[in-house]
């Protein structure tokens, strides 16, 4: 490495304007968003930006569908909540907003001595390989209670007297910053390394892995590196989690927490490098917010996930690039009033399945405070047929509405994107 | 330089060193009880181009997996430059310098077309796992490709994905590949497989410009291919090579008129009488 430091140099406009968007975005937020919750949930986006971003590195920019990253994250969480633990104590001489790294040198190494096995194998086998180091690592988490703290998990206190330069890390947004400034050189980095050879080849590895052994590369090695480099920023994720909660517990390491890094980064789009901050943002908003509102949060999300996978697999973010395009060669007004239809008719059926769903769980869970809930803030008795005939009203007219727009909206988008490579085959011949 | 003064120096400066490039000694390859390759021997000279040629199933598309690495022969030696490469992986193959291209085109469908050549001179420039350095500082890597986009005349495609090239684009790209590392041996797996007759002429071109200096191993059934481009041509029959040796002395060849060529040369003949 001697000779060559890492110089990450935006080097035109365009990226200046993206990039000091991003720090001011992360800069202002908590401004913005001045209340105690909004502080809580800014915090929590910013660590599932960078760990959806690390995750992004193995599914889209490695083709490699890892069930078992939280491993990655929740060790990085345990050894920095252990550190800081130790700082607290005194026996170990750091500052808190360095811990962060702790968490990031854990994933590194158990990335290389796990990774090392699993990226042996690609496919249906490395995901099932990945799923069983989560299965394990999740099980030592109940065999191993002085370190993973048994059920209660290991708690922290994050203030370490004295404060240097008045940063005690007490306040929250405090711990805001801290984690805003890991989550920009974070992302800046991970950009980065998608413009090097080693982040190239592993796309290459994706799109070709027999291919890649015949023009020299190691297949093997491409995705070991790739895997120890995701997992260092997955463990900086876990570390910032664990101070940010002064607490680390079995779920840290467990199925669910890789499931989620899964899935959003599927919705936020794993195709192109910003998806997984959308999916971020989205993974905060879910767990934290709709969890609050509604008890069939889960169920909701599923059903998000699947129209996703079948309508819009790109993500969020593919949905993004895809409308720019049509923006750029001036066809997009024209869908809009269809994309106008596709929301009222989704938005009926919506409504009517959420009422069905409402007043499901209403039944299940909460018959003991009568059959009236509020829904919307209207009145519902569960009991009566009526309020099930109109949400199934809603569903069906809803439904047959938005299908019958989506057909149309598929004929029109099929028609743009035929011009729009007519028009591309033009300038290519001018 | 005519086609044929061509081939005579071609063939001269291969013949005059005598170097063997890449050599097979009694090379099996079974699959199950079945056996491919059945004993096939070969040297070929260094500068030399080689066209192997046999009817279906003679073990033509097996013998390039086992030089190549993506097969361990069952038993028997091959050797690049006078060094054992059987059973070796395909990048360590490669990186001693023998590279390949496949009958069905193999690229990197969702990167450009030149990324997927960048991608293919790394390793031979020394950028190795590099994810300290930007691949747009790399100059050397950078000129590399856009002479490569030169050569295979695609530089009006630069910037397409792979996956919405035209066949015969993507074949050249295939080629391109291949000769991309600088690799001394190149092992075409039927270069001009469904192409036209002129999109044919203007690939075996294309060939012989990019192997220029190169030792070139070739799989191929179309007879005008074969004679344009060999400086000898290796008859493949059953897993057994059983005639090496110059167009004229193949094409008069009783043994390979009976077992291959017969039907074949006839037809290529009539047509160009």
């Amino acid at each position: 490495m001697t000779g060559d430091v890492f110089h990450f140099r935006p080097y035109n406009v365009g990226r200046w304007a993206v990039w000091g968007g991003y720090g001011l975005l992360l800069l202002v937020a908590p401004l913005v968003f001045s209340s105690s919750l909004s502080q809580t949930l800014l915090s929590q986006m910013g660590i599932a930006i960078i760990g959806c971003l690390a995750y992004n590195m193995l599914l889209g920019q490695g083709g490699m569908l890892s069930f078992g990253h939280a491993v990655y994250s929740g060790l990085g969480a345990f050894l920095t909540i252990h550190a800081l633990n130790r700082v607290g104590a005194g026996t170990l001489h750091l500052p808190v907003g360095l811990l962060p790294l702790v968490g990031g040198a854990t994933g590194l190494v158990f990335a290389a001595l796990f990774g090392f096995v699993t990226t042996r194998k690609s496919g249906t086998t490395f995901a099932m390989i990945t799923l069983g180091i989560g299965e394990l690592v999740a099980s030592m988490s109940l065999m191993l209670p002085e370190f993973f703290g048994g059920e209660a998990g290991v708690s922290s206190n994050r203030v370490v007297p004295p404060a240097v330069m008045g940063i005690s890390f007490g306040p929250q947004i405090q711990v805001y910053y801290l984690i805003a400034s890991y989550c920009f050189v974070c992302t800046g980095l991970m950009f980065a390394f998608t413009r090097t050879p080693l982040g190239r080849m592993l796309n290459a590895v994706r799109d070709n892995p027999e291919r890649v052994a015949f023009i020299g590369y190691d297949t093997q090695r491409v995705r070991w590196f790739a895997f120890m480099i995701s997992g260092l920023f997955m463990g900086i994720a876990g570390g910032l989690g664990a101070i940010n909660f002064e607490l680390a517990t079995a779920e840290v390491v467990g199925a669910q927490r890789s499931g989620a890094y899964l899935l959003f980064t599927y919705l936020g789009g794993a195709t192109a490098f910003f998806g997984p901050i959308i999916g971020g943002v989205l993974m905060v908003l879910a767990t934290v917010v709709l969890s609050e509102l509604t008890k069939a949060w889960l169920l909701y999300l599923g059903l998000a996930f699947m129209v996703m996978v079948m309508f819009a697999p790109a993500g969020v973010a593919g949905l993004v690039l895809a409308n720019l395009r049509l923006a750029a060669f001036g066809k997009l007004r024209p869908m809009l009033r269809w994309y106008g239809g596709l929301v009222v008719a989704g938005g009926i059926a919506f409504f009517g399945a959420s009422m069905m769903i409402e007043m499901l769980y209403h039944l299940q869970l909460n018959e003991a405070l009568g059959p009236v809930m509020k829904f919307c803030g209207f009145p519902v008795n569960v009991r009566n047929p009526v309020a099930w005939m109109a949400a199934l009203t809603q569903v069906l007219s809803g439904g047959l509405a938005f299908e019958l727009v989506r057909r149309r909206v598929v004929v029109q988008w099929e028609a743009a994107q035929a011009d729009i490579e007519r028009e591309l085959k033009r300038r290519e011949a001018a | 330089m005519t086609d044929v003064a061509e081939r005579v120096a071609h063939a001269r400066a291969a013949a005059s060193p005598a170097r063997v490039a890449l050599e097979l000694r009694d090379v099996r390859k079974r699959f199950g009880k079945t056996e491919i390759i059945r004993g096939a021997t070969l040297a070929v000279n260094a500068g030399e181009r080689v066209a192997i040629i046999g009817p279906n199933g003679a073990g033509k598309s097996t013998l390039f997996n086992l030089v190549s690495g993506r097969f361990a022969p069952s038993s028997g030696e091959i050797l690049l430059d006078g060094q054992r490469i059987d059973g070796m992986a395909p990048h360590r193959i490669n990186r001693l310098g023998l590279a390949r291209s496949f009958q069905v085109s193999n690229l990197f469908a969702r990167l450009s077309v030149f990324e997927n050549l960048r991608c293919a001179v790394l390793w031979s420039l020394g950028y190795r796992y590099a994810f300290w350095r930007f691949l747009s500082d790399l100059r050397d890597a950078n000129e590399r490709a856009e002479e490569l986009l030169a050569m295979l005349h695609l530089e009006r495609r630069r910037d397409a994905l792979a996956m919405n090239l035209t066949y015969a684009e993507q074949r050249a790209l295939e080629i391109g590949l291949t000769i991309a590392g600088g690799a001394s041996v190149v092992l075409l797996d039927e270069p001009t497989a469904g192409m036209s007759k002129s999109e044919t002429r203007r690939f075996v071109q294309l060939i012989r410009d990019v192997t220029v200096g190169r030792t070139l191993l070739t799989v191929e059934h179309d007879m005008g291919v074969v004679f344009g481009l060999a400086d000898r041509i290796a008859v493949l029959v059953y897993g057994e090579v059983i005639a090496f040796d110059t167009p004229e002395a193949v094409r008069a060849d009783p043994r390979v008129q009976e077992a291959y060529l017969g039907s074949v040369l006839a037809r290529t003949q009539a047509e160009e009488a």
